[in-house]
Parts: C-alpha cells; sequence; structure tokens
C-alpha cells in the first residue's frame, strides 16, 4: 500500500476539512445520544429527519426563491416540529412497551420518511442550492477554504456550549437528566415528562437540520437516501463517544470525521474504502471499550 | 385528609390489594403494616397516580384523585419518598433538593435553610452526586427532597430499609418532627414497633386486605400483631 506524504498545506487542508466534517457530524450525532440518554432508544429516523432538512432548505431557495436566512429559519422550525411530531406519533404511543418495538418503530418511521421523500420530492437528484455567502473562498496563510469550513466548526462550537448550558445548568436541564434515568421519580416530582422528551427530539432535530444545511453545501446532490450514512456515521460517532453523552458525541464525531479525512490524505489507495473506517472503527470501539470513550459509569451506590 | 375507600388494585397479574377503606386525618400520622407482598406499596403508589386502580375511590382534600395523573396528585399536595430511596444518583445532593421543588416558582432559600438545619449531613455534602452518599445520607436527602415541595401530605415507603437501628432512630425523630410542623404522614413499615410507637392510627395489613386496625399504641400491645410482626 502506498503512503503519500502530503506538503504541510494540504496537510493543514485536510485537518480543515476533517474538523468541518466533524462538527457536521457531532451536529447530528448529538441527536442520537440526547434521545438515546431519555428513551434508551436507537432513533434510526434520525438520518431520515436529516434528509427532510436538506429538502425543506432544497424547497425554500430553489423553489420558493426564499433568501437563505428566512429560508434556513423555516427550515429550523420545520424539522423541529417534525421531530416533536415523530415522537408523539411513533414512540409515546408505545411508552410501556417493551424497548424493541420502540426501535422497531423508529426503524418504520426510517422507511417512512424515505418513501414519503421518493413520492413527494420524486427519486431523481436535486441540486442543493448554491449560496455564495458561505461558499466563497477565503485564504488563511497558505491554506485555502470555503467560508463555509470556518462557520461550521464555530456554529457547531456554539451551539454545543449553549446545549451544556441548558443541561447543566437550568430547571429544564435538571428535569431532563433526572427524567433520562428514572420516569417514574421524576414523575413524583412533578416533572412532565412528555414535555421533557418532546424537548429532547426538538433540540436533536433542530441541531441535525442545521447539520443538515450546512451539509448540503459540501455535498450538494440530494436524494431521498442521503440521510442513510450520514445518519449510521453519526450513530456510530455517538457510540464511539459514549452513547447518551453529549460532549462524547462530539468527540466522537471530531474524531470520526477527522479520521475519514486523514486516512484518504496518507492512503490515497484507500479512498474508495472511505465510508468503511467509521464501521471499522465502531467495531474496534465496541472490542476494546464498549461503553465509548466518556461512557456512562456504571458503579453506582444503592 | 385523603380517604380510601373500597380500592381494588390488580398489579403484575394478581389483585394485589383486595378491596381496602382507610383514611388518613389531617396532621396525624397513620401507618400500614404487613409483611411482604401484603399490598402496602402498591397502595402508596395507587395513591400517587403511579398504578392504576381497578375499582374504589382515593379522595384528597374532598377531591376525587383515583384516576388523575402523577403530575397532577403531586401538584395538589401529595409527595411519595419511595423505597429504596430512588434518588438521581448522577445530580448533586443540592440538585437532588431542589428537584423536589421542581413545581414551585418561589424562593427556596428559607426551605433550603430548614433542610439543612434537619440535615445537617446535607450541608456537608451538598456539592457530591447523591450516588455516592451512605445508605443513612440516601434516606435522609430522599425525605429532604420530598419535603421541598411543601407537601400536605408525605408517604413513605419503608423508610427504615437497609439502615443501622441508630440510624432508622434518628429518622423516626425526623418524621414526628417534620409532623410537628404540620405535614401529615402515611408511613408504610415492616418495622412494625417503630412505626406503631410513633403512629396515631395503625393498619395491618395481609395478603391485600386491612386485618386490623386501631390506635397505634393499642395495636402495639395486640398479641396478633405482636406474634406476628413485632418477634415475641
Amino acid at each position: 500500500m502506498m503512503i503519500l506524504i502530503p506538503t504541510w498545506d494540504t496537510f493543514l487542508q485536510a485537518v480543515a476539512n476533517g474538523l468541518t466534517l466533524g462538527s457536521l457530524y457531532a451536529l447530528v450525532a448529538i441527536g442520537y445520544t440526547m434521545v438515546y440518554g431519555i428513551l434508551r432508544l436507537i432513533n434510526f429516523a434520525h438520518g431520515d429527519i436529516f434528509m427532510m432538512s436538506m429538502y425543506f432548505a432544497f424547497y425554500m431557495i430553489s423553489i420558493f426563491y426564499l433568501p437563505w436566512y428566512v429560508a434556513f429559519l423555516i427550515v429550523i422550525v420545520a424539522t423541529g416540529l417534525l421531530g416533536i411530531l415523530i415522537e408523539r406519533a411513533a414512540y409515546k404511543p408505545l411508552r410501556e412497551a417493551p424497548r424493541i418495538s420502540l426501535l422497531i418503530s423508529s426503524i418504520g418511521v426510517s422507511f417512512l420518511l424515505e418513501n414519503f421523500a421518493v413520492v413527494a420530492f420524486s427519486g431523481i437528484q436535486r441540486q442543493y442550492p448554491s449560496i455564495p455567502f458561505f461558499q466563497n473562498v477565503i485564504s488563511l496563510g497558505s491554506v485555502r477554504v470555503q467560508r463555509l469550513s470556518i462557520f461550521v466548526p464555530i456554529i457547531m462550537a456554539v451551539l454545543v456550549v449553549g446545549l451544556l448550558f441548558l443541561v447543566n445548568y437550568t430547571k429544564t436541564g435538571m428535569a431532563m437528566r433526572a427524567a433520562s434515568r428514572d420516569f417514574e421519580t421524576a414523575k413524583v416530582m412533578g416533572i412532565n415528562i412528555n414535555r421533557v422528551i418532546s424537548m429532547t427530539f426538538l433540540i436533536g432535530s433542530v441541531l441535525a437540520a442545521v447539520g443538515a444545511m450546512m451539509w448540503g453545501m459540501k455535498y450538494p446532490q440530494i436524494q431521498p437516501y442521503v440521510g442513510v450514512m450520514p445518519g449510521l456515521k453519526c450513530f456510530i460517532a455517538a457510540v464511539i463517544g459514549g452513547i447518551g453523552n453529549i460532549k462524547g458525541a462530539v468527540i466522537g464525531a471530531l474524531i470520526l470525521g477527522m479520521l475519514e479525512i486523514l486516512i484518504t490524505l496518507f492512503f490515497p489507495g484507500l479512498s474508495g474504502y472511505k465510508d468503511a473506517i467509521a464501521f471499522i472503527a465502531l467495531i474496534v470501539i465496541l472490542l476494546v471499550r464498549p461503553t465509548g470513550l466518556l461512557g456512562e459509569k456504571q458503579a453506582e451506590k444503592v | 385528609m385523603i380517604e380510601v375507600e373500597n380500592l381494588k388494585v390488580n398489579y403484575g397479574g394478581i389483585e394485589a390489594v383486595k378491596g381496602i377503606s382507610f383514611s388518613v386525618p389531617q396532621g396525624d400520622i397513620v401507618t400500614l403494616i404487613g409483611a411482604n407482598g401484603a399490598g402496602k406499596s402498591t397502595t402508596l403508589r395507587t395513591i400517587a397516580g403511579l398504578v392504576k386502580a381497578k375499582s374504589g375511590s382515593i379522595r384528597f382534600m374532598g377531591e376525587e384523585i383515583l384516576g388523575k395523573d402523577t403530575v397532577d396528585i403531586v401538584s395538589r399536595g401529595i409527595t411519595l419518598v419511595p423505597e429504596g430511596r430512588r434518588l438521581f444518583p448522577d445530580l448533586t445532593v443540592m440538585e437532588n433538593i431542589k428537584i423536589g421543588a421542581y413545581l414551585r416558582k418561589d424562593k427556596l432559600d428559607d426551605d433550603i435553610e430548614w433542610i439543612f438545619d434537619l440535615f445537617p449531613r446535607l450541608k456537608e455534602r451538598h456539592w457530591q452526586l447523591a450516588g455516592t452518599l451512605s445508605g443513612g445520607e440516601q434516606q435522609m436527602l430522599a425525605v429532604a427532597r420530598a419535603l421541598m415541595s411543601r407537601p400536605k401530605l408525605m408517604m413513605m415507603d419503608e423508610p427504615s430499609l437497609g439502615l443501622a437501628p441508630l440510624i432508622v432512630k434518628g429518622i423516626f425523630r425526623i418524621i414526628q418532627e417534620i409532623n410537628q410542623r404540620g405535614v401529615t404522614i402515611l408511613l408504610i413499615e415492616q418495622n412494625a414497633n417503630m412505626a406503631l410507637r410513633i403512629a396515631d392510627m395503625g393498619y395491618v395489613m395481609e395478603t391485600g386486605a386491612i386485618t386490623l386496625q386501631g390506635p397505634g399504641k393499642e395495636l402495639l400491645v395486640n398479641d396478633e400483631v405482636r406474634q406476628a410482626y413485632l418477634g415475641s
């Protein structure tokens, strides 16, 4: 196998790309980890919520000619509502059911969204609109990147800091952490479980929407199954970081994004296996550290 | 304050509570004693709305609460100190105290001060994760958490379970102190001796039915109770 020694500039360029890709993964991975934290559910529909967001943006900008900032606002609201709607329709009725039923229901929602997209948006590939504001190329020293590459990590970082503040230092966040541990006792405290769960889906979907809108600018071909691979990879990122842990999801996503870009940089011969890297990483982490890097500690005094 | 009438509850495929009736007058301590599986916990959990009843009636301050949602019941001034404490282990002691007051919108400072007077140990450890406390401290925290909602009725499910005798004494002293401050108490215990000593009224439950009832002091000297629950 050939190892390519890149120039310093190419290397920096790749690191910048890895950071951008990792940040996009992080925005989606948080949704997986938060929903798992509260419902112990791997929400298979999350990747398809991501796909729906891209279509929403496509319609708002390319069909209805809305300015991108207005469109983005609508997309965020619409995706948030979609997340809540899915929870109400497909998961809430199964609150008392065994967890496997919930999982099957989420797979059902995933297929439903994909097929809905085929029917409603047609299966042909569409071109995500280009937004010059984000896509203009700027130079940082000798590295030339799209403005997007700078914005994505910053937006991700701001949102994550905000989210961590919400979860750790507000009353709502306290209710979320309590409910994620023990529904019944949380109810006795007066916490409205359904509202907490809706809130979780709202946050996860909104972050996925932000990720999707940026993703579209970087990878502009969209079709109804566009959410499948990013969805799987972001789920893996959440597992690597320790599912249920928000910081873990971010770290896992950044590692995964960086790995993908750097491995294809150093081993161009492996670029065909780009998508396999995440799955290999998953197998390795499950063998070495099944609870993930920041996985929940099981030790607990009763 | 609370009247339970002809309450029947099916739980896990069996009739766990077979038509019991009892009442808790305002300001009293009432205890339900009985062996494991007698249906005591199910009764409390039904009052709290965590378990659905088959039939009967539970009236709190004159209003029917059977079939109401737990959050609704709790907001009327009922709280439960659950069996096995059920703290939130990865929240701090302080957060566990504050979450007890989740439904309140007013200032908590005075209440927290009172709680720390009652349980100085919790003040020392307010920054620790609740999961790291000892059994006795966890029970104190569970009581503290329940008090933060300013309950009218506090239901306690086996507060002495798994605690050393000296600590049990302390817990019971605090139950009386709380009661003197006007909180009505419904207490479930296997430790019949301690419970009957502080109770105004006691009910003995056996396999889902109430078989004996009377003032705590009387049950304490009752031959059947002594043989079955006091081991003498």
